[in-house]
Order: C-alpha cells, then sequence, then structure tokens
C-alpha cells in the first residue's frame, strides 16, 4: 500500500470506528464547515424573518432559522432534540404560522413593515449584542480551548430515563402535558367563531 | 472542534434578532415570529452549554425540551389570539389594539 | 462501509488526496440510496395501472413495450416535453421549491433503511422517530405549493390537505412507538434485528393495521384520496402544476407508497431476515423487496376496491376512532410488557422462536382485547346514532300524521 497517506490506516480505523471523519479541506474540518453552514441558515433565516415585507416569505424564513438550529442540535450531540425540533416546530408550528398569515390577509406587500421606533430598538438591541460579547461570552468562554468536557455523552436512552425517573424530570414531565392540554384547549376556545351570540 | 463561545455567539446574535422583531415590526404575526427566535436562541444556549459542560446530566436536554413544549402552546395559544383579533377588529397590527373596550 | 473504505482506499493509490478520496466515496454511497428508490418508482408506474386496470376488468396499458413495460418511459418523455406553465401572480421561489420538497420528503427516509443486515445508508440512533419527522416536512412541501399557486381551489385544496397530513401523523407516532417498546431500540437497523426470534406483527397486529392505515392516509391513497380526487377537485392542491413538476409530484407519491410498503415490512414483518441470510446478504435485500411488494400490493388493492370518504368522515375516524385506539394500543401494551417481565415470561434470547412464543401470545391477547374494547365502543356509538335517527323519523312520521 506504500506511504502515500502515511495515516490511512489509522484514518481506516478511525473512520470503521465511528470517530467521525478525517479529512480537512483547506484547514476546515468537516465540523466547521457545518458549523458555517448551519450559523448562515440560522442568522440569514432570523434576517429574513426581521426584513420581509411578504409574510409568507417571512414564514418560510422562520422555518429555514429553524432548520439550522436543528443542524446545530446534531452537531452538539443532541439528535433526539433535533428530531423533535424539526417535527414540533417545522412540522407544527411553521404551518400553524403559514395558517395564520393566510387567515389573517396580512400578507403581502407590507408597506410598513416596521413601527416608528425602530432606530431606538435597532440601537438597544445593537448596544445589547455588543455588550454580550464583549462582556460576557468571549472573557469567560473565550479563552478556553475548544475541547470538549470528555466523549462520553449520556444518549436518547438517558434522555428517557430521565424524563420518567422519580428524582429527575417525571414532575415537569407531567406538568408539561398538563400545559399542553390546557394550550390545546384555550386555543380552540379563543379561535372559535361564537354563533351563539 | 468548533469552540463553545462560537455556538453562544449565534444564539446571542439570534436571540438580538428576534428582539429586534418584537420591538419593531408593526405586525402581530411578525412579533410571534420574533418570539419564537428567542425561545430558540434560549435552546441553543442551553443544549451547547449541556455538551460543553455536562454531558452526562440530562437537565440540559430535559430543559431544552420543556422549552419547546412551553414554546409550542405559548405560539398556538397567541395565534389563535391575534385571530380572534382579527376577526373583531379587521386588523392585526399591533398598533391598531390600544383600546380595551369601546 | 467496508465498500466506501475500500473504494478510498482505491481512489487514494490511484493518487488522490485521502480526504477527497473519502468524501467522493461516500458521495456516491449517498447518490446510490438515494437513486434507487426513484428506478423502483419507474417501474412502480407501470404495476400501479396494470393492477389498477386488471381490478377494473380492462387491460391497461399494453401498447408500449411487451406487457407496456415500457410505458412509464412515455410517461417520462411526455411529462418532460410538456410546457411549465407559471401561473401570473404565483411566488415563484416557493412555487418552484415546491416538488422538491416533495420528493426530498419521501428520499431522506430511504437514508435510514435497512436494505441487508451490512448495506444500509446510515444507522441513526433515532431512526424510527427521523422517520416520522421527515414525513412532516411533505405536509410543509403541500402548503407552500397550494399557497404558492395563487389560485383560490388550490389554496382551499391545500388546507384540507394539510389537516388531513398532521391529523394523521398522531396515530402514525403512536403506531410506531410499539415496535420501538418492542425491539428496545429506535435505530431501524436494531428493530429488524429484533425481530430475529418473532416478527411483530404477530405480537402487535393492532400497531400493524394502526400503521398501515395512517400510512395510507400520510400519502393520500384511497380511500382518504380526497386529497387528489381526480373525478372532484381536478386535482387539489396541485392544480397549477405541470410538465416536470407535477412529475415530481406523481413519482414522489407513487415512492410515498412504497416506501411506506417498505416501513411496514421493516417495523412489523422483520425486513431482510429470512433464510440463509448470514451466508448471502444480498438476499436481505430480496426479502425486503417482496415482503414490500405484498404490503403495496395490499394497499392498490385497497384503492382500487373501495370508495372515497369525505373530509369530515375522515376527520371523524381519525379522532374519535383511531386515537383513542392508539392511545390504548400504547397504554395496554406498555402495561403487558412491564407484566411480562415481572412474570419472568421475557425470552432471554430474543432470537429464540420458542422463548418467544409466552411474550408472543400474551401480547396478542392484549390486542384482541383493545380491538374489542374499541369495537364495542363504536358499536354502541352507532347503536346510539341509530336509535337517535329512528326516534327523530318517528316524531316526524307523527307530526306528518297529526298535521294531516
Amino acid at each position: 500500500m506504500g506511504a502515500r497517506f502515511a495515516g490511512q490506516d489509522a484514518a481506516n480505523r478511525a473512520f470503521l470506528r465511528g470517530d467521525g471523519w478525517v479529512m480537512v479541506v483547506g484547514g476546515l474540518t468537516p465540523q466547521a464547515i457545518a458549523f458555517g453552514f448551519f450559523t448562515i441558515l440560522t442568522l440569514g433565516g432570523a434576517c429574513g424573518v426581521v426584513l420581509n415585507k411578504n409574510l409568507v416569505r417571512g414564514a418560510v424564513w422562520l422555518i429555514v432559522s429553524l432548520f439550522g438550529i436543528a443542524g446545530m442540535f446534531v452537531l452538539l450531540s443532541a439528535p433526539f432534540l433535533a428530531a423533535v425540533q424539526v417535527m414540533v416546530y417545522i412540522g407544527a408550528i411553521g404551518i400553524l404560522f403559514t395558517f395564520a398569515v393566510m387567515l389573517t390577509r396580512s400578507m403581502t406587500n407590507l408597506r410598513q413593515r416596521f413601527t416608528a421606533q425602530w432606530w431606538s430598538a435597532l440601537i438597544v438591541v445593537g448596544m445589547l449584542f455588543v455588550f454580550l460579547m464583549v462582556s460576557v461570552i468571549v472573557p469567560v468562554w473565550g479563552g478556553v480551548a475548544p475541547e470538549l468536557a470528555g466523549e462520553v455523552v449520556a444518549t436518547t436512552t438517558d434522555l428517557g430515563a430521565a424524563l420518567v425517573d422519580g428524582n429527575q424530570f417525571v414532575l415537569p414531565f407531567e406538568v408539561a402535558s398538563l400545559l399542553l392540554t390546557a394550550a390545546m384547549i384555550g386555543a380552540i376556545v379563543i379561535a372559535r367563531q361564537h354563533e351563539e351570540e | 472542534m468548533v469552540p463553545l463561545w462560537m455556538y453562544l455567539a449565534v444564539a446571542a446574535a439570534l436571540f438580538c434578532l428576534g428582539t429586534y422583531t418584537v420591538l419593531s415590526r408593526k405586525n402581530a404575526v411578525a412579533v410571534l415570529m420574533g418570539v419564537e427566535l428567542m425561545l430558540n436562541a434560549v435552546n441553543l444556549n442551553l443544549v451547547a452549554f449541556w455538551r460543553f459542560q455536562s454531558p452526562l446530566n440530562m437537565a440540559g436536554q430535559a430543559f431544552t425540551a420543556f422549552v419547546l413544549v412551553v414554546a409550542a402552546a405559548e405560539a398556538a395559544v397567541g395565534l389563535a389570539i391575534i385571530i380572534s383579533m382579527y376577526r373583531s377588529r379587521r386588523s392585526v397590527t399591533v398598533d391598531d389594539v390600544d383600546m380595551l373596550r369601546w | 462501509m467496508d465498500c466506501i473504505n475500500q473504494l478510498a482506499q482505491c481512489l487514494n493509490q490511484g493518487g488522490m488526496d485521502a480526504g477527497l478520496a473519502q468524501f467522493i466515496s461516500i458521495f456516491l454511497g449517498v447518490v446510490l440510496v438515494a437513486t434507487f428508490p426513484l428506478l423502483v418508482t419507474i417501474l412502480l408506474i407501470w404495476v400501479e395501472r396494470k393492477f389498477a386496470a386488471r381490478i377494473q376488468d380492462r387491460i391497461g396499458p399494453n401498447r408500449v413495450g411487451p406487457f407496456g413495460l415500457l410505458q412509464p418511459i412515455a410517461d417520462v418523455v411526455k411529462l418532460l416535453g410538456k410546457e411549465n406553465i407559471t401561473p401570473t401572480g404565483a411566488d415563484k421561489p416557493i412555487y418552484n421549491l415546491a416538488p422538491p420538497f416533495m420528493v426530498a420528503a419521501v428520499l431522506l427516509v430511504w437514508a435510514v433503511m435497512p436494505l441487508t443486515p451490512y448495506h444500509f445508508g446510515v444507522d441513526l440512533e433515532i431512526g424510527a422517530l427521523y422517520v416520522i419527522t421527515v414525513a412532516s416536512i411533505g405536509t410543509l412541501a403541500v402548503m407552500m405549493a397550494g399557497w404558492a399557486s395563487n389560485n383560490k381551489y388550490a389554496l382551499l385544496g391545500a388546507f384540507r390537505v394539510v389537516a388531513q397530513l398532521i391529523s394523521y401523523e398522531v396515530p402514525l407516532a403512536m403506531a410506531v412507538l410499539i415496535p420501538v417498546m418492542l425491539a428496545g431500540s429506535m435505530s431501524l437497523q436494531g428493530i429488524v434485528k429484533a425481530q430475529y426470534g418473532m416478527w411483530f406483527v404477530f405480537a402487535a397486529p393492532i400497531s400493524a393495521i394502526l400503521f398501515f392505515i395512517s400510512s395510507q392516509a400520510e400519502t393520500g391513497r384511497a380511500p382518504f384520496d380526497l386529497l387528489e380526487a381526480e373525478s372532484e377537485l381536478v386535482a387539489g392542491f396541485n392544480i397549477e402544476y405541470s410538465g416536470m413538476k407535477f412529475a415530481m409530484f406523481f413519482a414522489g407519491e407513487f415512492m410515498h407508497v412504497f416506501t411506506n410498503g417498505v416501513l411496514m415490512a421493516v417495523f412489523f414483518t422483520g425486513g431482510w431476515i429470512g433464510p440463509f441470510v448470514e451466508q448471502l446478504p444480498w438476499l436481505g435485500l430480496i426479502y425486503l423487496l417482496g415482503k414490500a411488494s405484498i404490503w403495496y400490493t395490499i394497499s392498490l388493492w385497497v384503492r382500487n376496491s373501495v370508495p372515497r370518504l369525505r373530509i369530515d368522515q375522515m376527520m371523524d375516524f381519525n379522532w374519535k376512532f383511531l386515537v383513542p385506539m392508539s392511545i390504548l394500543n400504547v397504554l395496554v401494551i406498555a402495561f403487558l410488557l412491564q407484566v411480562i417481565k415481572q412474570v419472568g415470561l421475557t425470552p432471554i434470547d430474543p432470537g429464540n422462536f420458542i422463548q418467544n412464543l409466552p411474550q408472543t401470545v400474551v401480547l396478542l391477547l392484549g390486542n384482541v382485547f383493545v380491538g374489542y374494547v374499541m369495537l364495542s365502543w363504536v358499536r354502541s356509538k352507532g347503536r346510539q346514532a341509530r336509535a337517535a335517527d329512528e326516534a327523530k323519523k318517528m316524531t316526524a312520521a307523527t307530526v306528518h300524521a297529526v298535521g294531516d
């Protein structure tokens, strides 16, 4: 086989072990490329939500952004949450938003997108972002070497066990189901047409 | 491996974009979309911290799941309110909903 | 995985950079996995039309090629040659994006399909959840198609389709929960491997029926085909689509029905399991396709025999019958599985047929119980409705008699 690629055997073994990829394209690992791609999706979709003139397009941009977040969840070794994100947000809430936009007839060619205070909102939000980055994120976590706290990650089975474990999260789980029932009934009652009046 | 602060930066940017949407758009449905963006930024933060600081403790993922549930419930009820508002006032501009009763 | 590594090494020896070689070999694997269902779809167009024709006592396509086998090619050529009309006022990006999304929602399922013991796209640890998740992307595509056509009737059709699709996702997800519980894992390869001892269709027939019915409704097959209702609404949400875009919706639907057949085979009838599969893994693919074809044939049979349901009947059927039955099913099976574990009847070696029998019998009795409860409930409801009808007729008759 020769020594064309000195680490080929190790790379193959790593590959077979499922350790991820060994290819490095221009200094970027595949994880970095994926992170960049999902960041563009997320932030681009969010910009689309902020700036759109046509609310149906805005709903589509929201869906793009949510899909980017689902990709980030996959990168962060939380595949169950990624699947639930796509199923709940994109498959249900996205469609709910699209329905709401269509039923309230407020969609196309909005002449006035922004309120009169948009410039002060922009300043406040810009300052918030700069403050977060400069004072909180980069000082506290910026200098830490990019190593994760170990390769052992809890799996979906552990999440399932945690959600029904008496010592862990069974109470919030049950309360969440009650909340969903209440929300469902509330939404139906509020949005119902009152024929009897 | 992508460092933690990059994930936090994306989450902060997303949160700020969501806040701007809520504060400055006239249409109520667009405001709700901004709220959804903010909740997603929070979720991303939670999962990033879970992965980097304590990947064996399920609190991070469980918390995220509950935030997702609450966001879904809130979106449903919020959109129901908007539809009801549209039915009675024929407008979903937030500026027009400024009187309790007339 | 071995093939991919072999190919990567081969390319590397030919002088290519190692990373690029790996990327290209994985890419080729992806292309192969994605092309397989598309090729099968071409055959399915012929199968569908011939089968429908024979049930309707006619011959079906028989001019193009022997037995009409080249008919799909003629169809494709015709659709390719049609003009791509975009209606005025249509939202062009969304209008053009909807058909690929529809096809993507089906093709993405094949990424996790276990074709043989060693050949599959990727074995996700959340395979079953991924399948359901990807199905909800199809709903989005329909909504986009209905809206972007700038046509009132397309929009109304899209609303009804989306209501139907999201309603039937609930029993679908709950029916998939049962094989996951029985196998102890959400990965599709794990579910197939857990059926070495006993196929899940014998341990959980009600779940199989639920999954079958819900998947028929998810694709818009009769009796739930109000979505396209070729003879009523023209074509529902895809009125304004012509040419290759319509071909994508068309092919996407056929592929979806076949994919559902394959999923039935994987979840309930043992996927690639069959005699001599350990020695010749390629036989696994043959077994899988054979079982999938049986389920596909049943679905075609149902499609061509039953009349169509109205939208309100469909919704009633889902929310008042399927959802309660699926919830009751999950509760009963979960309870029985725990009871079996406590009593000690759990098979120590899941691959052994004899050891699986006690558990299967207990679960089968549980299923019979669920079925009996639901059917007697529906019967009592029917009796009440009929009694109410009779009472109304009696009062109407007496009023009429008094009025004379």
